[in-house]
């Protein structure tokens, strides 16, 4: 098979991802289109790891599965957070911090 | 450069097996970026968990696939459903889920699309995988973690820890 292949579905993967990011306004959309992108690596990762027959990218795959679990955890206690305080999770109508 | 392509060289059962899940992946995808009804978009994002398992199977990764359902589908999907349900009242069709200047979104997803697939076309031309070797075993995949990477899996458990906790402090009511 064409490593092309891999790559290019990692490619497609990973622009959905930043699409879902800049056009959603769900907080918890966003951390899911986090995680399209993350995937989408994870493949890059260990597409190269079987090319050139080599474990580190396995190794780093499951590192990345380690933080976006650690990162989706925290993502969605703050969601819950900011739910509790303003009833709303729409990423709009957080400007709190806007200079 | 042979003009004769070898039966062996082709590998179509692997390539028809990837193009279904491919497919089945990139129309999930999609799906979690553009339905209106979270609940859907979560279960489409299962679909493409799934699909990403199955092409670590074709990449010969066989523990990460099994990995990946663990914890993704089985542990981060649940947490996506919580975070669902304990933000919504209802469980229906939203209406307003994108920003106001989501098209935005369309233009620069598409450059970068074509700036990425210009520059692996161009640079990997017809690189083929090597087909004929095993699945990476387990074994290996352990000795890698705790002999060459070993320092980056101790930081991995502090930031694991850290996770943990931060999230009951701050989910917790008081």
């Amino acid at each position: 098979m064409l490593i092309n292949n891999f790559l290019l579905l990692g490619a497609v993967l990973f622009c959905i991802g930043v699409y879902g990011v800049i056009a959603r306004k769900n907080a918890v959309m966003v951390l899911m289109s986090i995680e399209l992108i993350l995937n989408s690596v994870n493949i890059n990762l260990l597409a190269f790891s079987q090319l050139h027959d080599n474990v580190d990218g396995n190794t780093f795959a499951l590192y990345i599965i380690a933080v976006a679990a650690a990162e989706v955890g925290v993502g969605l206690a703050m969601v819950l957070l900011i739910y509790r305080n303003r009833k709303s999770i729409s990423l709009d109508e957080l400007s709190e911090m806007k200079g | 450069m042979s003009a004769v392509i070898l039966a062996d060289d082709i590998y179509v059962a692997q390539n028809i097996g990837f193009g279904i899940i491919a497919a089945v992946m990139i129309v999930g995808a999609l799906k979690v970026v553009t339905s209106k009804n979270v609940v859907h978009a979560a279960l489409s994002l299962v679909l493409v968990l799934a699909g990403a398992a199955a092409q670590y199977l074709l990449l010969a990764a066989e523990f990460v696939a099994v990995t990946q359902v663990l914890v993704y589908v089985g542990a981060v999907m649940v947490l996506f459903l919580f975070g669902v349900m304990l933000t919504r009242a209802k469980l229906g069709q939203e209406g307003d889920l994108n920003n106001k200047n989501a098209l935005l979104g369309v233009p620069v997803a598409l450059l970068m699309l074509g700036v990425m697939s210009w520059v692996l076309i161009d640079g990997f031309e017809d690189t083929k995988l090597p087909q004929d070797g095993d699945q990476v075993s387990v074994q290996a995949v352990s000795d890698s973690i705790f002999k060459p990477y070993l320092l980056p899996f101790w930081a991995l458990s502090f930031v694991l820890l850290a996770a943990v906790i931060g999230a009951i402090v701050l989910a917790r009511k008081d």
